[in-house]
């Protein structure tokens, strides 16, 4: 009793207490069941799989090495490539959609909430049905290609969804080096922001973290080889369609952030701009972007983990087997509910929850605490 | 002038985006499957064929069913847990909620491949595999952080003068609850209800997992299944589409702004 203040809030944590239970065991629990899972070599033996009880070894990160560096993963390598090019592009797509329409909007065009309703509709439907819509929408011989030729022009070429194309090569070796490059530009990035806002600390840390990332990547980083031989990843084309289809559902969703950011910014704001002389995109560029970058962030974040998740999309678009348009999400189903290999199954499932989880985190944390500086 | 011109313009291009899957759809849907062809897609259909809604309905209404029933059943729970639970978080803080709830939070951004396994056996172990429950089971309870955010959010409003002075009337914990929180939470429950509607219906994953037998699956499972058969002529997949998305398209249509407010609840800050 001394730890709660009263009957009532103790009444409070018996009524609370279920669901907390309840998520304890499905989400913690089962994250935990589901790493030990992926230690294991559960389904290396097909006769093991499905036995009722199966004869499971511990073989510790084993089903990891193979996912990163063993000769038959290559399609797992390509999918987290896949992810990669899929998240860049859908967000800057929705990104760039949502901001447009949202300045659109916000300068109270007629017929404002007519288009505002059109513009989000596509958020209410299902993956599965946009996924159907689309797939038919692609098809190479109908669809979009045919578009140019209700105007007189020849029809499309693309094969959409059946592409097997693929551009902007990298070999899976490389790939150390030049995320560690990646990773050093924005942390120089951040140190020179961080110098010039005053805060030496923060772009000492910052500085000094690129320059350690620098030098490991020109010694040994160049030296650290996953794979014996050469393994091409790129970009493929065949996502351009999912793509098209992901920011048709949800670039209405950004659009309402910034509507909503932009109808919060007082028109005094933007009057004093006017009135010292600033020119409309003057306007935009001093005023009202820098008053939308933490709405940009919190939507780069809630994208970013809809995309490493998606799942259903493709699943409705492109078919669960086309390999072009494969993802890890999809390669874990595939894995664990098809070829019964359970334990890497899980190992696919753990990475994409670590992804995710180094998006989310930070995230949830920072807009915690700045609830309880409130 | 100009900007006014470009503005237009910029509407009038995104409208075209926007509303031309819908057109294809609705044409496709009304065509008959002889006068289906690649290069006429996006013609309107010669003679208006109403026989593929039919078809389609025969094939979808017991889907139809089961997801009217998965998804009210789970909203409805999900719902009232959260109004409880949020209640509890805004207005009765026990010692450590304030860790309690983001370790809650965390729940509905996971990707759901890293509980799966589990997941599908211990569903199977409760004897719930493969039926309807299970699958309501795992929605309420995936569904508990954002219903518990989003009142949790939706109760801060209340002032607590308002629960001192039901303290003082003699109202505890459960009375302040019935006769003053509760009375107030219909638009919580509008948004909550809507956004729970919308995301168990569309809902794909645990569906196409955890419910094996055809007689079970929900609509979201059935179209895939017929849009992804090879040799499929395309007015069934459509129609079928339209008729999948029509609850929560008309849930969007009259009830829009409760909508966006649970969208936006969903990143987190109220």
């Amino acid at each position: 009793m001394r730890w709660f203040n009263n009957k009532d809030t103790l009444y409070g944590f018996l009524v609370i207490l279920p669901s907390l239970v309840l998520l304890g065991i499905f989400v913690y629990g089962f994250i935990f069941q589901t790493f030990y899972t992926s230690l294991t070599d559960w389904g290396k033996d097909p006769a093991q799989a499905l036995a009722a009880n199966p004869q499971i070894r511990f073989i510790g990160f084993e089903n990891y090495r193979e996912l990163f560096t063993g000769l038959v993963d290559s399609r797992f390598r390509q999918d987290l490539v896949n992810t990669f090019f899929f998240t860049v592009f859908f967000i800057l797509g929705c990104l760039g959609v949502g901001l447009g329409l949202a300045i659109v909007l916000d300068r109270s065009p007629r017929g404002e909430g007519f288009f505002r309703t059109i513009f989000l509709f596509p958020m209410s439907l299902s993956f599965i049905v946009t996924g159907t819509i689309w797939r038919w929408m692609l098809q190479p011989e109908g669809g979009v290609n045919q578009l140019p030729t209700l105007v007189g022009l020849p029809k499309g070429e693309f094969a959409w969804l059946t592409s097997r194309e693929q551009i902007w090569q990298v070999s899976w070796n490389d790939l150390p080096f030049i995320t560690a490059l990646v990773v050093s530009v924005v942390l120089i990035f951040i140190a020179i922001a961080a110098f010039r806002g005053g805060e030496r600390r923060r772009g000492y840390i910052a500085s000094g973290s690129a320059a350690l990332l620098l030098l490991w990547a020109f010694t040994l980083g160049r030296t650290l080889q996953p794979l014996p031989y050469d393994e091409p990843h790129g970009f493929n084309l065949a996502f351009i369609g999912i793509i098209l289809a992901a920011v048709w559902q949800m670039s209405g969703y950004t659009m309402a952030l910034y509507l909503a950011g932009l109808r919060g910014i007082p028109e005094e704001l933007r009057e004093a701009a006017r009135v010292d002389g600033a020119s409309e995109w003057q306007l935009y560029q001093r005023v009202i972007f820098p008053l939308l970058a933490p709405i940009t962030l919190s939507a780069m974040i809630i994208l970013g983990h809809i995309s490493l998740k998606i799942f259903d999309l493709i699943f409705a678009m492109a078919g669960p087997d086309n390999a072009p348009t494969d993802v890890p999400a999809l390669l874990m189903y595939l894995t664990t509910f098809r070829a019964n290999q359970i334990a890497k199954g899980a190992a696919i499932g753990m990475i994409l929850l670590l992804l995710v989880a180094a998006v989310i985190v930070p995230y949830l944390y920072s807009q915690l605490k700045s609830e309880v500086r409130r | 002038m100009i900007g006014r011109i470009l503005q237009y313009t910029v509407l009038f291009i995104a409208t075209l985006f926007f509303l031309l899957p819908v057109y294809l759809v609705i044409v496709t849907a009304f065509k008959e499957p002889s006068a289906i062809t690649l290069s006429s897609t996006w013609q309107l259909p010669q003679v208006w064929y109403w026989e593929s809604f039919a078809q389609a309905w025969t094939a979808f209404a017991p889907k139809l069913q089961n997801s009217f029933f998965l998804t009210i059943t789970a909203t409805i729970l999900s719902a009232l847990l959260g109004s409880l639970n949020g209640y509890v978080l805004a207005k009765w803080k026990f010692p450590g909620a304030n860790i309690v709830f983001p370790l809650m939070l965390f729940g509905m951004f996971i990707p759901y491949q890293a509980v799966l396994i589990p997941l599908f056996q211990f569903v199977r172990e409760i004897g719930l595999g493969g039926s309807l429950w299970g699958l309501i089971l795992v929605h309420v309870v995936y569904g508990l952080p954002i219903t518990t955010l989003i009142f949790r959010n939706y109760y801060a409003e209340i002032p607590d003068e308002m629960i001192e002075a039901g303290r003082i009337d003699g109202a505890g914990f459960f009375g302040i609850y019935s006769r003053i929180v509760f009375p107030l939470s219909v638009p919580g429950f509008v948004v909550v209800i809507i956004w729970q509607f919308t995301q168990i219906w569309n809902e794909f994953l645990f569906a196409v997992t955890l419910v094996s037998s055809p007689a079970n699956q929900p609509i979201t499972v059935a179209l895939a299944q017929l849009a992804g058969g090879e040799a499929v002529k395309w007015n069934l997949p459509m129609a079928g589409a339209l008729l999948a998305a029509l609850p929560t398209l008309l849930v969007y249509i009259f009830l829009g702004r409760y909508f966006i407010r649970g969208l936006l609840a969903g990143s987190v800050k109220g």
